[in-house]
């Protein structure tokens, strides 16, 4: 029979669905409502994984979010993901699983040969091992040891899923379902405060669902089902179960992980996979609960060996047992509910309690129904391999150091108890210093350093009538300063069972002449043994054991080792544990998908695509377009088989010869209004601008405080108290914030008001000879001539029925013009100007055009611009006005700007006049010499010169106004080339600027 | 992720705003005498201080407006924020 594990009438699960699902390639059947653990227990599977460095046979620990072991491959709608919790995944139909780190299969792992060699495996053995020689690293060690510690393998198809974001703003977020959050969140919500109730797991109540305790005369889960019910209803209130509130970030930020997706087999079109919620609250209450931790034994890490609160969760909400003859080994009262609950489902279970006999509620319970206790007993080992057979155990002398009687108990799992350790995650992420409470020997909150209380189990609050009492008063009391409502609800009823007091034992002592591995850390492979080479090796701080033995560093954040590592420490130090410290918590608090983080902002949603209203044109006639930021430039227009080279020299040559154009609408375009608008412009630029006519544009330089050159572009004055700025397109943003912080910072009292208009305005750039011809025909009503519009001219006009704003300037060196229009428009405008330029044999041009005619009239650009230039290194020097101050002026004083052999820019042409020189290449006087080569300057701009019909460059060089007729060397290690280059003007073409002006 | 109050908006979430540094920096008059040291000092030199701080945000992605803010550069709280014309208290 299939399900021999599972009780007949036990359980929380579905028993009439069904579900089917493969483990290792086995078919296994379970229950809806399962997870993948309890649905593999049921079928009485144990062994799942292999451990991490001596691949140890590995099984389920826990039952949530604290285990440590079982990470398993899952195969679900043909979508692979590793090192997924089995505890935490919901069973569906068809899901496949498989065991990791282990080859060939978990059954027989040849990588468990490191476990019998385990003694050449010592804390700290990577860092002590590989580290010599050096060389060895990357082609030897590194490869090796990847392969030897790979947990699960990452997908490399492409994700299909839809991840989603999500804002939420509340009063309160309540993180956990237990009674500590149930009732906060009823009190909150009572009383009119909007809250965030969220639980981790699918089902709510926390450790209502498996306590055996009554709430106003319903059981623990009667009375969570009510309040949700009720909650549900209220509509300041929102509900989230399948949501893991994993990071608490500055100003009560926190972010939420929902599951929406994962527990379903076909999922309704539109709902995402996950949801990433980003959540504002006021208050956040933290009901995160505690979670069992263990003790430390002898091969504690068999498979079969489980907390005991897990045991009693397989039973009470998946009716599974983790086994038929368990052993109870406890240091505490709260293992004994799990005797009683294995004991009504008709199993004997042995109870090892490392306390006296004492007696206690839950005791006497046990004894009245005949449950065997050993006291003063401890489990020494477990024995077996993949599963344990049996428990060696003895009796505790007086001070628990030795043992006495040993004797062997035949067993088919160990259920363990540690006490309990509060979750405080959250609590130390909101900056919460921590403090030790000697009661319950485990860090609770301290003073709050954000808007977050701790309440229940998570601050060390133990017993359930403190819990609620606790619950009720904070949600209101919260509530109340928000709200500022008062309506009360009153404190229900409840009984649960006394305990007694817990004992200080985590650690089993070894026996003479044992040596059993005894792990602290399950999911690092972390022993005792390890911790204290640590120490040996004078490790004292508790974060440098952590990073020596990487205690507590695995995906499971310590949950169940951290504290008795402390402990150890504190033990072998002889120290107590808040002088140890612990180490630091950080989020994420469960491991979360990478998908979830990035949501919808993959492929196209990455970041916004800026198109120009004429992109459907470029992409209809072959455009090869290339990012500027974020918007699509056409590169080339491509002809035929032509590369970009080809293509490139083609559309610059036609320009010189013909006409061209440009789309230039992603310039950026800023609005200059108001009186001052002229005296702010003189600031702004270096040059003069107080005289600038109206209907004339100017060319300007900006500079940043510190002298070096932010941005250069042409404003043009539209009329007596407006201006219209062009940027480069890379610096629009920049400097629209340069003059907005200037205006509103610095000189409040100027009255002038800007504001971007780069994308109300679609630009072309009509250049070359035959421009003006093109342009009489666009506006035959205006008088186009050089006299009318002459260089740096402006005009208005209409564009066949469209007004536009021509400018008369010129990138390309060329007889040119600007032509704007509204955006709208702009597709008009460039169908209309090819429409008229073909007689003129118009061609469009690309950004690899426009830089070879830019590059070869010596005009500067980016390359140049690199925020390392002050204007004379650009030879803009002429542009500096000496009779007015301006923004970066007192900076050109500086020294070293002002040095004889001061770096400026001029020309390269290759020697043998073909090599193209790369971009980026150094400057040398001796190729061959030895590095560091002195390098005399670096190439900015490259291109192939459709003039000359050779290659140019633009160089940033020392001394450049003295290298004119030097030969020097271009090294380009990169490209593995030295190229000889002769130094000539940065001006290669029209140096006189006479096109511009014909 | 900070919680920002912009004097014209109200409270924003960071994504919005750009950080402006210092905001005590005084930029020297135009046309003024300045020694090479007190210019250098204006362009380079500044405080990190451990605590409060007053420093200048952007609401980039808003309003556009400059403004000031008092942050405490250990625990991100933020005491209060003002115009850039008034004072912070």
């Amino acid at each position: 029979m299939t399900q021999s594990y599972r009780l007949n009438n036990e359980g929380l699960i579905n028993r009439n669905k069904e579900i089917s699902f493969k483990f290792n390639g086995k078919k296994y059947i379970g229950y809806e409502g399962d997870t993948l653990a309890s649905a593999l227990l049921a079928n009485g599977v144990h062994l799942v994984g292999r451990s991490f460095k001596y691949h140890r046979p590995r099984g389920f620990f826990g039952a949530g979010v604290d285990e440590p072991n079982a990470k398993l491959q899952i195969l679900l709608n043909g979508h692979s993901e590793p090192n997924v919790n089995a505890t935490e995944i919901e069973l569906v139909e068809g899901i496949e699983a498989t065991s990791q780190n282990c080859w060939p299969s978990v059954e027989f792992d040849i990588g468990a040969i490191n476990n019998f060699l385990n003694r050449f495996f010592p804390a700290g053995f990577y860092y002590k091992t590989f580290m010599w020689p050096k060389s060895f690293w990357y082609k030897i060690y590194e490869p090796f040891i990847r392969k030897a510690a790979g947990l699960g393998v990452a997908s490399i198809e492409k994700d299909k899923e839809r991840y989603e974001h999500k804002y939420e703003y509340c009063d309160l977020l309540v993180t956990g379902s237990g009674p500590a959050g149930l009732s906060s969140a009823y009190a909150a919500a009572k009383n009119g405060a909007k809250v965030i109730l969220a639980e981790d797991k699918p089902r709510f109540g926390g450790s209502l669902l498996t306590d055996d305790v009554t709430i106003d005369n319903l059981s623990g889960k009667a009375w969570s089902d009510k309040v949700i019910t009720e909650l549900k209803e209220m509509p300041n209130v929102i509900v989230k179960n399948r949501s893991q509130v994993f990071g608490y970030y500055d100003h009560n930020m926190m972010v939420m992980f929902e599951k929406t997706g994962d527990h379903l087999k076909d999922k309704p079109r539109y709902t995402p996979r996950q949801r990433l919620w980003y959540i504002r609250a006021k208050e956040v209450l933290l009901s995160t609960g505690s979670i069992e931790r263990p003790i430390v034994f002898g091969n504690n890490d068999t498979p079969g060996i489980f907390l005991s609160a897990a045991a009693k969760e397989y039973i009470k909400v998946y009716g599974v047992l983790v086994g038929k003859k368990p052993l109870i080994f406890t240091n505490n009262d709260s293992a004994y509910e799990t005797a009683l609950e294995f004991k009504k489902q008709g199993i004997e279970s042995i109870i090892l309690d490392t306390r006296e006999e004492h007696s206690s509620e839950l005791i006497d319970s046990a004894k009245n129904q005949n449950i065997q206790i050993k006291f003063s007993h401890a489990v020494i080992a477990a024995n077996g391999y993949k599963k344990v057979k049996s428990a060696q155990i003895g009796k505790l002398n007086k001070d628990k150091t030795k043992f006495e009687n040993l004797e062997i108990i035949e067993c088919d799992c160990i259920c363990v108890s540690g006490f309990w350790t509060p979750t405080v995650h959250l609590a130390s992420q909101s900056g919460n210093k921590l403090k030790f409470n000697n009661q319950i020997d485990a860090f609770v909150p301290d003073k709050s350093k954000q808007k977050e209380t701790s309440i229940g189990a998570s601050k060390g609050t133990f017993t359930l009538k403190e819990t609620l009492a606790e619950g009720f008063k904070t949600g209101f009391d919260l509530s109340r300063n928000i709200t500022n409502n008062n309506n009360s609800t009153s404190i229900p009823n409840s009984n649960e069972t006394k305990k007694s007091l817990h004992d200080k034992f985590w650690c089993s002592p070894l026996p003479k002449g044992k040596n059993y591995k005894r792990f602290v850390d399950f999911q690092n492979d972390v022993a005792v043994s390890d911790i204290e080479v640590a120490l040996r090796e004078g490790y004292r701080s508790i974060e440098h054991v952590k990073r020596y033995t990487t205690l507590g560093m695995a995906t499971d954040q310590g949950r169940t080792s951290n504290l008795n590592g402390l402990q150890l420490v504190a033990d072998v130090e002889k120290k107590i544990v808040p002088q140890v410290g612990h180490t630091t918590f950080r989020p994420p608090f469960t491991p979360i998908t990478i998908g979830t983080i990035v949501g919808r902002e993959v492929d196209m949603e990455y970041m916004p695509t800026r198109k120009t209203p004429m992109h459907t044109w470029h992409e209809k006639n072959n455009a090869i377009f290339v990012d500027a930021g974020a918007w699509k430039r056409p590169r080339y227009y491509k002809q035929g088989d032509e590369n970009l080279f080809e293509a490139a020299k083609r559309e610059a040559k036609n320009v010189r010869d013909h006409v061209g154009i440009c789309d230039v609408t992603t310039l950026g375009k800023i609005d200059i209004k108001g009186p001052d608008a002229a005296e702010f412009l003189n600031r702004v630029y270096t040059n003069a601008w107080l005289k600038l006519p109206v209907g004339k544009a100017r060319y300007g330089v900006m500079l940043r405080e510190d002298g070096i050159v932010m941005d250069d572009g042409t404003t043009t004055r539209i009329s007596e108290n407006h201006y219209h700025m062009t940027t480069t397109t890379a610096q629009a943003a920049n400097v629209l914030s340069h003059l907005e912080y200037y205006l509103q910072v610095v000189w409040p009292e100027l009255k002038v008001n800007v504001i971007s208009t780069t994308e109300q305005w679609a630009g072309a750039a009509l250049a070359g000879p035959k421009s003006r011809d093109v342009l009489a025909k666009l506006f035959p009503n205006l008088d186009v001539s050089n006299e009318a519009l002459p260089f740096m001219g402006y005009s208005e006009g209409n564009l066949f029925g469209v007004s536009a704003r021509i400018f008369r300037i010129s990138f390309s060196g060329e007889l040119a013009y600007e032509i704007n229009v509204e955006s709208d428009y702009g597709l008009f405008m460039w169908e209309k100007m090819m429409e008229i330029g073909k007689e003129f044999n118009i061609q469009p041009y690309g950004t690899e055009a426009l830089s070879t005619l830019r590059i070869e009239m010596g005009h500067v650009a980016g390359p140049e611009l690199d925020g390392r230039t002050i204007p004379y290194d650009v030879s803009l020097e002429g542009l500096v006005s000496k009779k007015k101050d301006f923004i970066g002026k007192r900076s050109l004083q500086k020294e070293a700007f002002n040095k004889a052999d001061r770096q400026k820019i001029v020309g390269l042409i290759p020697t043998d006049k073909k090599s193209s020189i790369p971009e980026g290449s150094h400057l040398v006087v001796d190729k061959n010499a030895r590095l560091p080569n002195p390098k005399l300057g670096h190439v900015s701009s490259s291109c192939w010169s459709v003039e000359n019909n050779n290659p140019f460059s633009l160089a940033i060089v020392k001394d450049g106004k003295n290298m004119i007729g030097k030969k020097l060397f271009a090294v380009s290690p990169l490209k593995n080339t030295a190229i000889e280059v002769e130094i000539i003007s940065s001006h290669y073409v029209d140096h006189e600027g006479k096109r511009v002006r014909s | 992720m900070l919680y920002i109050k912009c004097p014209y908006c109200g409270h924003r979430s960071q994504k919005e705003f750009a950080y402006g540094g210092d905001g005590t920096i005084k930029r020297p008059e135009l046309n003024q005498e300045i020694s090479d040291a007190k210019w250098n000092e204006f362009v380079y030199l500044r405080k990190s201080p451990r605590g409060k701080h007053i420093e200048l945000w952007h609401h980039i992605a808003g309003c556009r407006q400059w403004f000031k803010v008092q942050r405490d550069t250990v625990t991100h709280e933020i005491f209060q924020t003002s115009k850039t014309n008034e004072e912070l208290k």
